[in-house]
């Protein structure tokens, strides 16, 4: 048994050691944002934040998370109140297929929140882990462009702007 | 005063006046005439072309370009133990630029490290190696560097500590060390073996890196090829003191210069992964040349590819009970590639078979970690991702060690949390300031393969 903190809830999980963070996200906690694409930390869609950055869960195990603060997608917002970095993703319908999305919004929130201005070139080099194949590139380099501003208008009304440790 | 303080005084004066002449005789090297910027149109096409082949040989991009910044404007930092030293522009810029260098001034650099205007150039300019560098060669480098586009770049001012921030000093390093004899032909050689000896000692510089300094920041002949420092990386050894797992061919290495990698062997990175860049661009027997004439050189090692022996199973079985932290960190993140049984450069290389965990310096590793491998814009080359943000150096050091213990039969590194804290902070530098690898590895047809 292992404790483990996603969202700001603890949670006690049954895993060995070296289990992916992914699996445990996806089966045992039924967190189902983080996607597996390739499980071998190539294509990006399994990213969540853990205390802060990027990491990807598919090569992550258990073993390093130990009190540290995981946040998938589902920790930022819900449908009824998506975060800024959600909304500005559904404003540009910057989604296809939406396979890579929830890993493309964990990364540029993680950059957002140690950089609320970056240029064009910064989200790109920060997004080059990931892969889209359908080729939606371009909404999404808008999109977080987008949630950048909302998340400078935000500032005041902090339900809107959660950020993820 | 005393009459004897007055003579020893006077003496110590004489001593130092005649010393500063007969340095500055020697150091003295007066400014080649400026000429007019020669036009592009003035240069014959096939020579440009040649000088292009050369000038990749030459890595000169790789120093001579800062990440993000135009080709050949110089501006790079390069770090030595004396300090920081900026490279220089190397565009036809009158005024920032060589624009004003007649060819000859620009065959005086090359062969003695002294600049248009008579200063002393500093050895990170690899002139210890240029000497050997055939005037026809040059005139090509020459005629290359020549019509390119010129881009107004002011050299940056270097940040070394007194004496070396005296032009004068590099005089005196110069006579120590700087050999103004040019590459010989072996005539017992073949042909293609003098190619790569010419290349290798001369334009490609690979002693460079490859070769230990002394305390003075000079090649040490009598450990040639024995490894050295780059950044903040580790230059294996080349010669017969290579810890690769498996020897090095010439064909191996052939295949290895060009793609950017082999299936024994693994991936270039760091500061190699510019230059086999640059040699997936040139003529395919220049780079024959070259491994022909470094294996010759590296000889054959001790080691034997074999399967899994009953030694390393008993290793890896060891290895995990000491180390199950180490050992859990490399199930999930490093076992799914470099067990997957998949081909390079798309699978990860057997572990054993590498070169980074057999190393007497644990860097490399450290810095392939940390920073896994980019992709190359535009390109199926090799991948890893980067593990800097998922591990404290607590837990990298877990799986480093882990791996040393696994995977060669060297004895465990000291140090290495220290060294990983150390890489943190370079990388993040380096990463900034260097130029990310553009060239496609060669030959397609490897890269279409699964
Ligand atoms: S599933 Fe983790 S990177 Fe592809
Ligand atoms: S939207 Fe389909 S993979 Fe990116």
């Amino acid at each position: 048994m292992m404790t483990l903190k996603v969202n700001g809830r603890e949670h006690q999980v049954d895993a060995e050691t070296d289990t992916p963070l992914l699996y445990v996200l996806r089966d045992d906690l039924k967190l189902n944002a983080a996607k597996f694409g390739c499980g071998l930390g190539q294509c990006g869609s399994c990213t969540v934040i853990v205390d802060g950055k990027a990491v990807l869960s598919c090569v992550t195990p258990m073993v390093l998370l130990e009190g540290k603060q995981v946040t998938t997608l589902e920790g930022l917002g819900t449908i009824a109140e998506p975060a800024p970095i959600q909304r500005a993703f559904m404003e540009e319908q910057a989604a296809q297929c939406g396979y890579c999305i929830p890993g493309m919004m964990m990364r540029a929130q993680a950059l957002l929140q140690r950089n609320s201005k970056p240029t064009d070139e910064q989200i790109r080099a920060e997004l080059e882990p990931h892969l889209c194949r359908c080729g939606t590139h371009m909404r999404i380099l808008r999109a977080v462009h987008r949630a950048a501003r909302l998340m400078d208008t935000a500032e005041a009304s902090p339900a809107a702007n959660r950020s993820a440790r | 005063m005393r009459a004897s303080a007055r003579i020893i005084a006077g003496i110590v004066a004489i001593v130092l006046i005649s010393a500063a002449v007969a340095a500055f005789a020697i150091a003295w090297r007066p400014a080649i005439a400026a000429i007019d910027p020669p036009g592009p149109q003035s240069f014959d096409d096939a020579l440009v072309k040649r000088g292009r082949d050369l000038a990749a040989i030459g890595n000169c991009s790789d120093c001579h370009t800062r990440r993000g910044a135009k080709n050949f404007a110089g501006g790079l930092p390069v770090p030595t133990p004396f300090g920081t030293i900026f490279s220089t522009n190397i565009t036809p810029e009158p005024e920032t630029g060589i624009g004003r260098w007649s060819e000859a001034a620009f065959r005086r650099a090359m062969r003695s490290g002294v600049n248009r205007e008579g200063q002393h150039l500093y050895p990170t300019f690899p002139y210890d190696h240029f000497t050997n560098v055939s005037d026809e060669d040059d005139r090509a480098l020459y005629a290359f560097l020549m019509t390119r586009q010129p881009v107004r770049a002011a050299a940056r001012d270097n940040q070394l500590s007194f004496p070396f921030n005296q032009r004068l000093a590099i005089a005196g390093w110069k006579l120590l060390f700087l050999r103004h004899d040019t590459y010989q032909p072996d005539p017992k050689q073949s042909a293609e073996w003098n190619r790569g000896a010419y290349l290798v000692e001369g334009l490609a510089h690979c002693g460079a890196c490859h070769t230990p300094r002394n305390a003075l920041g000079a090649e040490r002949v009598s450990a040639q090829f024995a490894g050295g420092d780059v950044d903040d990386w580790h230059a294996y050894a080349i010669n017969d003191q290579s810890r690769s797992p498996v020897p090095w061919t010439a064909d191996a290495l052939f295949a290895y210069l060009r793609e950017g990698w082999h299936p024994d062997h693994g991936t270039a990175r760091g500061p190699m992964a510019k230059v086999v860049s640059n040699l997936s661009s040139v003529p395919a027997s220049d780079v024959r040349a070259i491994a022909a004439y470094m294996a010759g050189v590296s000889g054959a090692s001790t080691s034997d590819r074999t399967g899994p022996s009953e030694a390393a199973l008993t290793r890896a079985r060891t290895a995990s009970q000491a180390n199950a932290v180490g050992a859990s960190i490399y199930t999930a993140a490093c076992a799914s590639c470099h067990e997957g049984g998949r081909p390079l450069p798309y699978g990860g290389v057997d572990l054993r078979l590498s070169t980074a965990i057999s190393s007497p310096d644990p860097r490399n590793l450290i810095n392939i970690v940390l920073s896994g491998i980019e992709a190359v814009e535009g390109e199926r080359s090799p991948i890893m991702p980067g593990f800097a943000a998922s591990m404290n150096d607590e837990q990298a050091s877990a799986l480093l060690n882990y791996l040393r213990a696994r995977f060669s039969d060297q004895p465990a590194w000291t140090g290495v949390e220290k060294s990983i804290q150390d890489a943190r902070r370079t990388q993040t530098v380096f990463l900034q300031t260097s130029p990310a690898p553009r060239n496609a590895p060669a030959d397609p047809q490897q890269r279409e393969k699964p």
